[in-house]
C-alpha cells in the first residue's frame, strides 16, 4: 500500500491531530524539497530551458496569418468578412450617436436636447423604482452637460446602447442552445470559462488585426467581451427554472417551442435581467479600455490625460465614467427587480401606461423648452463648469504635504516586502510549482483535477514566458494577501449589524460598477508609477469580493446554529471564532477565489503604469499587433486564474458538503 | 363493470447507467437487493393497477417512496423503464409527441405541490394558459377562465399576480388552471402539502365539493394518511417503489397486508373510519328491530346505542332489510383489538 492511499484512509477515520496534518504536509512537501534543494537541482529543473519552449505563439500566428492573408470563402477573404460584419455595426452606432449628440445634419434634424435626455432618464428611473432613482439618473445626465462632458459621454453611452443589446442577444442565443443541446453545452462552457478569465487586452489584439483600429473596432471588441456573461447567466437562469413549472407547461400541452418561450424564459426573467445588467456593465468597462484601439469617448479622454499625467482632468473624466456606471447599473438593476402588480379594474389610461404618458410629457416639455432657450438644447461650452482646478489643487496638496510619508511608505514597501518576495518567487524552480499544483489537485479532486491544473501550469511553463508569469504571480499573491488582511476584518466588522452590512454592500456594489481602469487614477496620484502603485490599484479593486463574500458567509450561517451557540453561553468572540467563522469559511474561500480573479484582471491593466510582468508583454503585443503572442499570453493569465479557481472551488465544495451546507 | 380509465401494468422506473438492459437481463423482475447491488436507484417497481372512471385513487407513501415518479410515469412526464400505461384503452407510452400534446391539451389536468404558477402572468392569464397554448381565441379562453376562477372561489382576483396571493389562493389558481380545459383525468401531486394545516383542511373540503360537481377520474398523491382517508375511494400504499397494498381505507386498517401498512394504520382512530358493515356479524333473514342501525353508518355514530344495549343491535341496509347484527364485544374488538380480516 502506498503512502498516498494510507493518508486517504486515515482521513476517513476520526481524525487524530497527526493524521489531520499529514495531508496538507504531503501536498507542500515535494514543493518545499524542490524549493530548498534548488541549488542542487540541474538547471533544466529550475529554469525552463529555452529549447523546451513549445512555439504556441508561432502556431497561433500561423492560424491568424492564414486567416488574415489566405482564407478565402468564395468571393471574400476572411478579413473582408470580419471587416464587412464590423461595417454593419456602424449603422446603429451612427443612428444612436445622431440621436443623442450629433444630430442628423443631412436631413436637418438636431440631436435630442440634453434636457430631454435627462428628463427621459429621470422618467425611466422613476418608472423602474421610485422618484429617487429618477432624480439620480436625471442628475447624472445633467452633470455630463453642465460639466462639459456631454459629447464624450454621449459617444460612450452610444457604444454601450448599441453593443449591449447585440451582445445580450448573441449571449442569450448561445445560452439557450447550450441548455437545449448537451453537446453544445459540453463545448461552450469550458470555452466560456477561459473567455471570462482572459484579460481585456487579449480581446483587443485580434480585433485590431481583423477589423483594424478605430471607434468601430472598439465597439466590436465591446460586443465580443460582453457576450460570455450573458451566455453564462442564460444557462444558469434557464436551468434554475423549477422542474415543476416546466412540467406545468408540458401538462398544459405546450410544444417544445411553447415551453421555451412561454414558460421557461419568462420564469427565468430575473436571472436573465441580471445578465443584462452584467452585459451593460461589461460593455462600459470594455469601451473604456477599448480606447487603446481607438474607441472614442470618455475612455479615450481619460487615457489621453493620464498619459499626459494631467491628473486633475483625468479625475474629471473618471468622475463622469463613474457617474455613468452608477446610473446604468442602478437602472438595469431596478429593471431586474421590478415585479408586476395588479391594477384596479377602473384604472385610467394614465394609470395603465404611466411610463408612456410621462415620457410623452417630458418630450413635449423639453422640445418646447429647447424652442424657447438654446441653453436647453445644448449647454454652451463657455458656461461649462470644470472641477479640474479643484482636483489639481488636491493633487498639489497631496504632493506637497504627503510627499515624504508616501515616499517613505513606497520605499519601505519595495525594500522590505516587495523585492524580497519577488526574489523568492523568482527562485522557485518551475518543477516545484508544477509539483505543488499537481499535489494540491490530487489531494482535492483526485487524478482528474491534478491533470487539469498541472496541464495549465505546464502550458504557462512551456509557452516561454515563465519568468514574466512568476512576476505576475508574485504581484497577485502579495496583493491578494493584503486584500485578505484588510478585507477580512472589514467584512467581519460589517457583518455585525444590519446597518453596517447595508452600508458595506452599497459601497461594494458601487465600487464594483466602476470600470477597472478608473482605479489607476488615485494610485498614480499617490504613488506615481511602479510596482507599489500597481499593487495598490490591485488591492483597491480586488478587495471588493473578499469583503462581500465574508459578509455574505458570516450572515448566512444558519440562525439556529448561532442560537445554539448563544444558549451554550458563547461570548460574541467565541460565537465568531467557534461558530460563524468555521461555517462561513467555504464561502470566504470563494470570495478569495474571486479576489484572485479580480487581481489578475487588474494586474494586466496595471501594465499601463509600468510593471514588468506578463501584462507588459501583452501591452507590447498590442503595440506590435502580435496577435499570436497576445493570445498565448492571455491564455497564460487565464490559466493562472483557472488553476486557482479549480483548486479553490473543489476545496470549497468538499468543505461545504462536509459541513452539510447547501450549494 | 366499465373499462378502466387508466391502467398500468408491470410499470418500472429505475435510475442508473443502463436501466432497460439491466431489467431485461434480470427477466423484468430483479429483487431490490440486486437493484441496489448493481448501483441502480429504484423509483417504481412492478406497479400494476386500474383507475375506474370517476374514482379517486390516492397513492400514499413517504418521501422517496416513488409516488411522485409513479404519477409522472402515468402522465408520461417521465419515461418509464418498462411496462405499459393505458389511457382509455390506448397505450400512452406508444403515443408520439404530437399525440401526447393533444392528449394533455384535452384530457389531462395536473396540480403541483408548489403550485408551479407562471410568475409573470395574472391569475386570469395563468388559468387561460392551457387554452392559449392550444390556440383558443382570447375572448373564448378568458370567458372559460373566468368560469373556472369563479368555480374555485377566486372571483375578483383575476388581475392579481401569483406573488400577491396567499398559498391557499395560489393553489386555487393551480386547480383552476388544471380544470380549464375540462379534462377527464385529474392528477394531483401532493396538492395541499405546502399549505398550513387549517388551510389544508379547508382545501380538502373544497376539493371534495368540486369532485362532487365534476366527477373526474383522479390520481391523488399524498404523504398524509389522514388526507388519504378523507378523500380516497381506494388507497395504494407505496414503499421503495412498490405498492405494498391497494384497497379501501377500511381494508387497509382492518387487514393490513404487510407490517409496513400496519405501522401506518395503527394510529388511525377506527371509529371514524370503519362502517357498521365492516364490523357486524352476519345474521339470518328475519324482520329487523325498530331500533336497527344503518349498515353504512360510521361506528362512532352508533357506539353509544350498541354499547348501552343488552342485546345485539340489528343492522339494516338502505332498503331496510336486515343484513347483520352488531354486539358490544364485536364493537369493542373492532375498536381496541382483535382485528378481523375477511
Amino acid at each position: 500500500m502506498s503512502a498516498a492511499t494510507l493518508t486517504r484512509q486515515e482521513a476517513m477515520e476520526p481524525q487524530k491531530p497527526l493524521a489531520a496534518m499529514t495531508r496538507p504536509l504531503l501536498v507542500v512537501l515535494p514543493f518545499l524539497v524542490l524549493l530548498l534543494a534548488a541549488s542542487l537541482l540541474p538547471d533544466w529543473a529550475v529554469q525552463v530551458p529555452k529549447g523546451w519552449t513549445i512555439p504556441f505563439v508561432d502556431w497561433a500566428n500561423m492560424v491568424f496569418d492564414h486567416l488574415r492573408d489566405d482564407a478565402i470563402f468564395g468571393l471574400f477573404s476572411f478579413r473582408d468578412l470580419t471587416r464587412g460584419a464590423a461595417e454593419l455595426i456602424t449603422w446603429p452606432l451612427a443612428f444612436v450617436e445622431g440621436l443623442l449628440v450629433s444630430g442628423f445634419p443631412d436631413i436637418g434634424i438636431a440631436a435630442m436636447p440634453w434636457v430631454m435626455t435627462a428628463g427621459l432618464s429621470g422618467v425611466l428611473g422613476w418608472y423602474l423604482r421610485d422618484w429617487r432613482l429618477g432624480a439620480l439618473a436625471a442628475g447624472c445626465v445633467a452633470y455630463m452637460a453642465i460639466f462639459g462632458k456631454w459629447e464624450l459621454s454621449m459617444i460612450t453611452l452610444s457604444v454601450v446602447l448599441v453593443a449591449a443589446p447585440i451582445a445580450g442577444l448573441i449571449g442569450f442565443g448561445i445560452g439557450i442552445l447550450a441548455v437545449k443541446k448537451q453537446w453544445f453545452e459540453a463545448l461552450v462552457v469550458p470555452l466560456l470559462n477561459v473567455l471570462q478569465s482572459l484579460p481585456h487586452f487579449s480581446y483587443l489584439i485580434p480585433i485590431a488585426i481583423f477589423i483594424g483600429v478605430g471607434h468601430k473596432a472598439g465597439a466590436i471588441a465591446t460586443v465580443i467581451f460582453a457576450i460570455p456573461p450573458m451566455a453564462r447567466l442564460t444557462i444558469l437562469g434557464l436551468k434554475g427554472v423549477a422542474e415543476e413549472v416546466r412540467e406545468a407547461g408540458k401538462m398544459a400541452g405546450c410544444t417544445r417551442f411553447q415551453t421555451l418561450w412561454m414558460v421557461e424564459i419568462p420564469s427565468a426573467r430575473q436571472p436573465l435581467l441580471v445578465g443584462v445588467n452584467q452585459v451593460i456593465m461589461q460593455c462600459l468597462a470594455m469601451v473604456v479600455i477599448a480606447s487603446f484601439v481607438g474607441a472614442r469617448g470618455l475612455g479615450h479622454d481619460l487615457l489621453f490625460r493620464l498619459q499626459a499625467l494631467k491628473i486633475g482632468q483625468a479625475l474629471e473624466s473618471g468622475v463622469a465614467i463613474v457617474l455613468m456606471a452608477i446610473t446604468l447599473d442602478q437602472l438595469s438593476r431596478a429593471a431586474a427587480h421590478k415585479e408586476p402588480s395588479h391594477l384596479a379594474p377602473d384604472a385610467s389610461l394614465l394609470q395603465r401606461f404611466p411610463f408612456l404618458a410621462a415620457s410623452l410629457a417630458v418630450i413635449a416639455a423639453s422640445l418646447l423648452l429647447a424652442a424657447i432657450t438654446p441653453y436647453a438644447q445644448a449647454w454652451p461650452s463657455e458656461l461649462a463648469l470644470s472641477t479640474a482646478p479643484f482636483w489639481d489643487a488636491l493633487v498639489d496638496w497631496i504632493t506637497v504635504t504627503l510627499y515624504d510619508p508616501l515616499q517613505y511608505l513606497r520605499n519601505a514597501m519595495l525594500l522590505y516586502v516587495l523585492i524580497p518576495i519577488r526574489d523568492l518567487f523568482q527562485s522557485i524552480p518551475w518543477t516545484a510549482m508544477v509539483a505543488l499544483v499537481a499535489a494540491a489537485g490530487w489531494s482535492l479532486g483526485g487524478f482528474r483535477l491534478a491533470a487539469i491544473v498541472s496541464g495549465f501550469v505546464l502550458f504557462i511553463a512551456f509557452a516561454g514566458y515563465w519568468e514574466r508569469s512568476l512576476i505576475t504571480a508574485y504581484m497577485v499573491t502579495v496583493a491578494v494577501l493584503l486584500c485578505i488582511m484588510i478585507g477580512l476584518p472589514i467584512g467581519i466588522w460589517a457583518s455585525r449589524s444590519e446597518r453596517r452590512t447595508g452600508i458595506a454592500k452599497l459601497l461594494c456594489d458601487t465600487f464594483q460598477t466602476f470600470p477597472s481602469f478608473i482605479y489607476l487614477i488615485p494610485v498614480i496620484m499617490l504613488f506615481k508609477v511602479g510596482d507599489v502603485a500597481a499593487i495598490s490599484a490591485i488591492i483597491i479593486y480586488a478587495m471588493i469580493p473578499i469583503v462581500r463574500y465574508t459578509i455574505f458567509g458570516l450572515r448566512n450561517v444558519p440562525q439556529e446554529i448561532v442560537e445554539a451557540g448563544i444558549t451554550s453561553g458563547c461570548t460574541q468572540r467565541q460565537l465568531l471564532w467557534n461558530i460563524r467563522m468555521p461555517l462561513a469559511f467555504p464561502e470566504i474561500m470563494l470570495g478569495i477565489n474571486q479576489t484572485i480573479m479580480f487581481a489578475l484582471f487588474m494586474v494586466i491593466i496595471a501594465a499601463f503604469i509600468g510593471t514588468k510582468d506578463i501584462g507588459q508583454e501583452i501591452f507590447r503585443a498590442l503595440t506590435f499587433n502580435d496577435a499570436g503572442k497576445g493570445l498565448v499570453l492571455g491564455l497564460c493569465v487565464a490559466f493562472m486564474g483557472l488553476t486557482a479557481d479549480q483548486l479553490i472551488t473543489a476545496w470549497a465544495t468538499r468543505r461545504k458538503q462536509k459541513l452539510g451546507l447547501a450549494g | 363493470m366499465s373499462e378502466a380509465k387508466i391502467a398500468c401494468r408491470n410499470l418500472w422506473k429505475l435510475y442508473g447507467s443502463d436501466p432497460a438492459g439491466f431489467l431485461r437481463r434480470n427477466h423484468n423482475n430483479p429483487s431490490i437487493e440486486t437493484i441496489r447491488a448493481e448501483g441502480y436507484v429504484p423509483a417504481v417497481r412492478n406497479v400494476s393497477f386500474d383507475v375506474m372512471p370517476g374514482e379517486i385513487l390516492v397513492v400514499m407513501g413517504l418521501s422517496g417512496s416513488g409516488k411522485s415518479t409513479l404519477l409522472r410515469c402515468l402522465a408520461r412526464l417521465i419515461e418509464p423503464t418498462s411496462g405499459e400505461v393505458m389511457f382509455e384503452g390506448r397505450d400512452i407510452l406508444a403515443a408520439t409527441e404530437h399525440e401526447l400534446i393533444d392528449l394533455r391539451r384535452h384530457k389531462m389536468g395536473m396540480v403541483f405541490q408548489h403550485f408551479a404558477l407562471l410568475p409573470h402572468r395574472t391569475v386570469l392569464d395563468n388559468v387561460a394558459f392551457p387554452l392559449q397554448v392550444r390556440g383558443t381565441d382570447r375572448q373564448k379562453r378568458e370567458r372559460r377562465a373566468r368560469e373556472v376562477i369563479e368555480l374555485v372561489g377566486l372571483k375578483g382576483r383575476e388581475g392579481y399576480y401569483p406573488r400577491e396571493l396567499s398559498g391557499g389562493q395560489q393553489q386555487r389558481v393551480g386547480i383552476a388552471r388544471s380544470l380549464a380545459v375540462g379534462p377527464d383525468v385529474w392528477f394531483l401531486d401532493e396538492p395541499f402539502s405546502a399549505l398550513d394545516p387549517l388551510i389544508r383542511r379547508e382545501m380538502q373540503d373544497e376539493f371534495l365539493r368540486l369532485q362532487k360537481v365534476l366527477n373526474k377520474t383522479i390520481v391523488f398523491i399524498t404523504h398524509d394518511f389522514d388526507e388519504a382517508i378523507r378523500v380516497a375511494d381506494r388507497i395504494a400504499i407505496m414503499k421503495d417503489g412498490v405498492v405494498e397494498q391497494l384497497g379501501t381505507a377500511e381494508e387497509l386498517v382492518t387487514c393490513p397486508a404487510t407490517p409496513y401498512v400496519a405501522e401506518f394504520t395503527r394510529n388511525v382512530s377506527h371509529d371514524r373510519l370503519l362502517s357498521v358493515r365492516a364490523v357486524m356479524a352476519p345474521a339470518s333473514s328475519r324482520k329487523p328491530d325498530a331500533a336497527a342501525v344503518q349498515a353504512q353508518a360510521l361506528i362512532a355514530s352508533v357506539a353509544r346505542q350498541v354499547l348501552t344495549s343488552e342485546r345485539p343491535v340489528d343492522v339494516i341496509d338502505d332498503a331496510g332489510a336486515l343484513v347483520g347484527t352488531l354486539t358490544r364485544d364485536g364493537l369493542i374488538d373492532a375498536l381496541y383489538g382483535k382485528e378481523q380480516c375477511a
